[in-house]
């Protein structure tokens, strides 16, 4: 049973991730009608926005030490951080706190390079055909991974969560187990509330504010909407720009538990694609309900006693499962009736 | 009297082929074709080494580390430097001009730590650059691809960090040869320590990387440790760069076992590491005993990735900065000040590497492959960081000592992260030959 629970709560947070970048695709296809497969690029523009700012905020002030000698004889380097000299003790809980603190700077910042993705390039490839929509996305998130290579090397480049949250929570205890059965790891869990608040706060601007019924209305008739002389492009600019800003939230907080590296949307791309598929093209509970779903059936394939039956599922399970939903539900599990059927 | 100027169709052909014969000539005979008695015989003032390592992928801190030690090696072969472990290095015959008379120049590839990619590089290399010698590579599973293409083309291999028993054991071959130590020897090594500081009454779980590597490291280290009297709960096999680890590791959290292995390196080590850390394995009590994470096979450049989690982890490791004897220090000494931080144990082999095959061609007179394996094979040096050390020729394996390392708990600088336990002598960690399989095969000089 303590097995079980732990890999539902590894499918969760893993999930999390998966339903975060899969509700931005979903935004993107269901309003503009555009498959953008540079979206996992944007989880990983994210990533390194956490990257940048713990970089910029840990600058260091350099002194050497004339007295202490390195073994191939030059003086040792004494480091110690600007933020730290001039600050003292917030200094340190600023660096501490740095991937929650790069929230507010990813959020302008992927604002502003959707903006630039979508008027620069997609919104000319609206009306063009899928085929081409993929081609020309794709180009363009190998050109995005490569300007963070030749930036920031090849290596993976880890982020620590915050010292109070980088041990494990004994969350067994609080309903009825051992102590010690089930633990699991503090930043995990927020990472799974976060992307459960984003999720959210994604559908209640999209339920409650005009702007999203409007955005709602477009995606399901937009000739309708634009009839009735409301401009739904520069409404759906506004979509892409949020669909950035998920993604690259659920890249920020990412970090700590997977360290980024310039290929690392790549990795998730693919995976949220199937996610997309599974859950149905266009319907956002559906992307969300898959990504938890699909997260939870990989971290279930990767138990021994499951593998031991099945040798290597854990790696083709999301596959298979994608494979079996196209055959027998090809709208994927809330997708709308017509949609990949015709 | 031949009529010049009423040429017959005879006439014309025979005096065709003369002159083509002619204008043929010098080239046939001064040609590759007939004069090299091996691929690649150098016919300038330089000679190629092939430094292929993995630029991108789940080794690239190895990789970047071992294409800096190449640059220093080429340099000092060359007589520029301040000539690093040239100046301890014994036996040695190389003058410090080049090899043979020749300068040393490289070429590059990126193995991307795969095989396919190791081996079009390699090719890439031997092909249309010329080299002689190919070296590098921070899997075993590129190397062993390497080894063997080398083998086929008919040129050198001399691996860099490459830790499978069967890379000098069941894929050995004769073109190759490896400086680094194996799991095996990690194994012997290790588990007496592991003894003294755990007891003999353990229970260990296995995660491993599912290649080449992972699989031999997991044998070596689960006879090593189950001869102590420890009992293996359960050995996982994981994907390379599987990135998030955490759906095999929550299964050790209530598995019975009260140690967990990771047999994983680099990249794959970093992040399996962090997150066992971070599920709050360390912090546990399990079967009455602290619960112990051990990382067989360590480096500098991975505990530097996983920062503060190793303190207190053991690991063995085939080299490390801090080592005091003259060839360590020179070659800390060179690195040090050309780069601004000490060498890894990957930059360490393939430095030596290179500099044995360059002596060894200065020995054998000649850069014919096989006459390089005759001197390499059997072949006992010192001064280069390990102690005293034979190329054995049974497997073209090297036996030297082995480091038995641990996590720094009061670390006095950025790269003062490991702690030498213990350095295991040779004769240790020392074993038969026909244990792994394989043969080695004729020695191939490509022609």
């Amino acid at each position: 049973m303590d097995a079980i629970l732990l890999q539902i709560l590894n499918g969760l947070d893993k999930g999390g991730a998966y339903a975060l970048i899969a509700l931005g695709l979903t935004l993107v296809f269901g309003t503009l009608g555009v498959v953008n497969f540079a979206h996992g690029a944007l989880f990983m523009l994210g990533a390194f926005c956490a990257v940048t700012v713990n970089q910029v905020i840990g600058l260091e002030q350099v002194t050497l030490d004339p007295n202490n000698l390195t073994p191939w004889g030059t003086p040792v380097e004494i480091r110690e951080p600007y933020i730290v000299s001039w600050l003292g003790d917030t200094g340190h809980l600023i660096l501490d706190y740095s991937v929650p603190v790069s929230i507010l700077a990813a959020i302008p910042i992927m604002i502003v390079i959707g903006f630039i993705m979508e008027r620069g390039l997609i919104q000319f490839f609206y009306k063009r055909p899928h085929a081409e929509q993929i081609l020309v996305t794709f180009g363009l998130a190998i050109v995005l991974q490569e300007i963070i290579k030749t930036w920031f090397g090849a290596n993976p480049l880890p982020q620590s969560p915050p010292t109070a949250l980088r041990s494990a929570a004994d969350i067994g205890v609080l309903v009825g187990f051992n102590p010690g059965e089930i633990v699991y790891p503090y930043w995990r869990l927020v990472y799974f509330v976060f992307s459960a608040l984003v999720i959210g706060g994604v559908f209640a601007f999209l339920q409650l504010t005009t702007f999203g019924m409007v955005v709602r209305a477009g995606m399901a008739d937009r000739e309708t909407v634009g009839l009735l002389g409301i401009d739904i492009e520069k409404r759906f600019t506004l979509v892409f720009g949020l669909a950035a800003v998920v993604a690259g939230l659920a890249g920020v907080m990412y970090t700590p538990i997977l360290p980024p590296d310039y290929h690392m949307g790549m990795d998730f791309l693919v995976l949220s694609f199937v996610v997309v598929v599974v859950g149905g093209m266009g319907s956002l509970p559906g992307a969300v309900a898959a990504g938890f779903l699909l997260g939870i059936l990989q971290s279930f394939a990767s138990m021994t006693e499951v593998k031991s039956i099945l040798p290597g599922i854990d790696q083709i399970i999301i596959y298979l499962v994608a494979v079996v939903i196209l055959l027998v539900r090809p709208r994927g599990l809330l997708g709308r009736k017509g949609v990949m059927e015709g | 009297m031949v009529d010049f100027l009423n040429p017959s169709r005879r006439g014309v052909l025979k005096g065709g082929a003369a002159i083509g014969a002619g204008l043929a000539a010098p080239t046939i005979f001064s040609s590759q074709a007939w004069a090299a008695e091996y691929l690649n015989k150098p016919t300038g003032d330089t000679v190629t080494f092939g430094f292929n390592v993995p630029q991108t992928g789940a080794y690239a801190d190895e990789g970047a580390d071992e294409l800096r030690a190449y640059q220093l090696a080429v340099k000092h072969l060359n007589g520029e430097g301040d000539g690093g472990m040239l100046n301890t290095m014994k036996p040695l015959t190389l003058q410090g001009n080049g090899v043979l008379g020749k300068k040393v120049a490289f070429t590059t590839g990126d193995t991307q730590t795969k095989s396919d990619a190791a081996r079009a590089s390699a090719k890439r290399m031997i092909e249309k650059d010329g080299a002689l010698m190919i070296t590098g590579g921070s899997s075993s599973g590129v190397a062993i691809a390497v080894q063997s293409l080398c083998q086929e083309a008919g040129v050198i291999f001399m691996a860099g960090l490459t830790h499978s028993n069967d890379t000098t054991g069941k894929d050995k071959r004769r073109n190759g040869f490896r400086h680094f130590f194996n799991a095996y020897m990690s194994g012997a090594a290790l588990a007496p320590v592991l003894k003294e500081a755990y007891g003999s009454d353990r229970k260990a779980y296995h995660l491993t990387a599912d290649y080449t590597w992972g699989w031999t490291q997991e044998e070596s280290i689960k006879n090593a440790t189950e001869a102590l009297g420890w009992e293996t709960v359960e050995a996982v096999r994981t994907p390379l760069g599987a990135g998030d680890f955490s759906q095999y590791i929550t299964p050790v959290l209530n598995s019975g076992a009260d140690v967990l292995i990771l047999n994983h390196y680099g990249k794959d080590m970093v992040n399996s590491l962090t997150q066992a850390v971070q599920f709050g394995l360390r912090d546990k009590q399990v079967n009455g005993k602290q619960f112990e994470i051990v990382v067989p096979l360590y480096s500098r450049l991975m505990a530097q990735g996983a920062g503060e989690n190793v303190k207190g982890i053991f690991g063995s490791t085939n080299w490390h900065w801090s080592l005091q004897d003259e060839g360590s220090k020179a070659f800390v000494k060179s690195f040090g000040a050309e780069y601004g931080f000490p060498p890894s144990q990957a930059a360490h082999t393939c430095y030596v590497q290179t500099l044995l095959y360059a002596d060894a061609c200065e020995r054998a007179g000649t850069f014919m492959p096989c006459g390089v394996v005759e001197a390499l094979e059997g072949h006992e040096f010192d001064g280069m960081g390990n102690g005293p050390t034979l190329y054995r020729a049974d497997d073209h394996q090297c036996f030297k000592k082995v480091l038995v390392v641990k996590g720094n708990e009061n670390p006095t600088s950025q790269f003062d992260l490991l702690e030498v336990v213990q350095e295991v002598p040779a004769e240790a960690v020392t074993y038969d030959a026909s244990i792994f399989g394989g043969e080695l095969g004729d020695c191939n000089n490509g022609v």
